[in-house]
């Protein structure tokens, strides 16, 4: 017969207290924001989720016609040039993020977790360009392929991250990191909730010895 | 076609890129432009006013 103390003991039961002690909706989905997130500097980590979004959403259009309709039609172009630009905004809000965060050093409070996922995103994402360059099917491609095969296969991944591979550069480009960066950005996003916005170096002081 | 010959008139793309190169620094003028405005961009947030900021109440 199950008893209540084996419920409480069971996976699912320790999994759903432990996530909502650690994030109650409150915290997930907040009405508000301290004082000091009124301020630009904070608008870079939304606008770079913002240009991400943007990439997979274009980035699945591109999937469904493919690379014939991109290369030769007016609507295939104008879908391309939105799939780079929003990489370039994403790429531009996430250093500016980057930058504001360093010299907030964001890692106080036990937030160690928040900036290494970060970290890991922004080296990921990096991937996703490069093989998002070399999986265009042009001579760009191509010449950026051969030009950067060197680069990689002195760093010993080359035997298993070919770049002259169009097909394997394809699909870690369109399946493996873009898996990569959305769960890794979700997993940023979470942890910023969890610990909150990182107080100015002021508050943090007034808020210890008040 | 002719804002294609406008663009390409200013910015000819059909030619090798121009690159500042001093000692081990090799950087195309694109990607100085783009880091020059990264900076532009950041110094800008942390002195413009955010808007209702005087307005608004926070938590602490």
């Amino acid at each position: 017969m199950t008893t209540q103390h084996d419920i409480s003991r069971q996976w699912t039961t320790r999994a759903r207290h432990g996530l909502l002690s650690a994030l109650p909706a409150d915290k997930l989905l907040p009405d508000g924001q301290p004082t000091y997130v009124a301020s630009w500097i904070y608008v870079f980590g939304v606008a770079t989720v913002s240009a991400l979004v943007m990439v997979i959403a274009t980035g699945c259009v591109l999937a469904i016609y493919g690379p014939t309709w991109w290369h030769v039609s007016s609507i295939g172009h104008f879908v391309n040039s939105l799939h780079l630009w929003s990489v370039e905004v994403f790429f531009f809000a996430m250093i500016v993020h980057l930058w504001g965060k360093f010299f907030m050093a964001a890692w106080r409070g036990g937030r160690a977790l928040t900036w290494m996922t970060g970290g890991v995103t922004f080296l990921t994402s990096i991937g996703a360009g490069l093989t998002g360059y070399v999986s265009q099917t042009n001579f760009d491609a191509q010449w950026i392929a051969t030009q950067a095969k060197d680069g990689i296969n002195s760093t010993g991944i080359g035997s298993v991250f070919n770049l002259l591979d169009l097909g394997q550069m394809l699909m870690w480009h369109i399946v493996l990191l873009p898996l990569a960066a959305v769960a890794l950005t979700g997993l940023h996003v979470l942890m910023v909730r969890v610990k909150g916005v990182v107080p100015p170096f002021a508050t943090e002081t007034e808020h210890h010895h008040g | 076609m002719y804002f294609e010959t406008l663009v390409g008139a200013v910015f000819p793309l059909t030619h090798p890129g121009h690159y500042f190169h001093w000692h081990f620094i090799n950087v195309s003028y694109g990607n100085i432009v783009v880091i020059v405005l990264m900076v532009v961009a950041f110094v800008a947030a942390l002195v413009a006013p955010f808007p209702g900021r005087g307005r608004r109440g926070g938590h602490r």
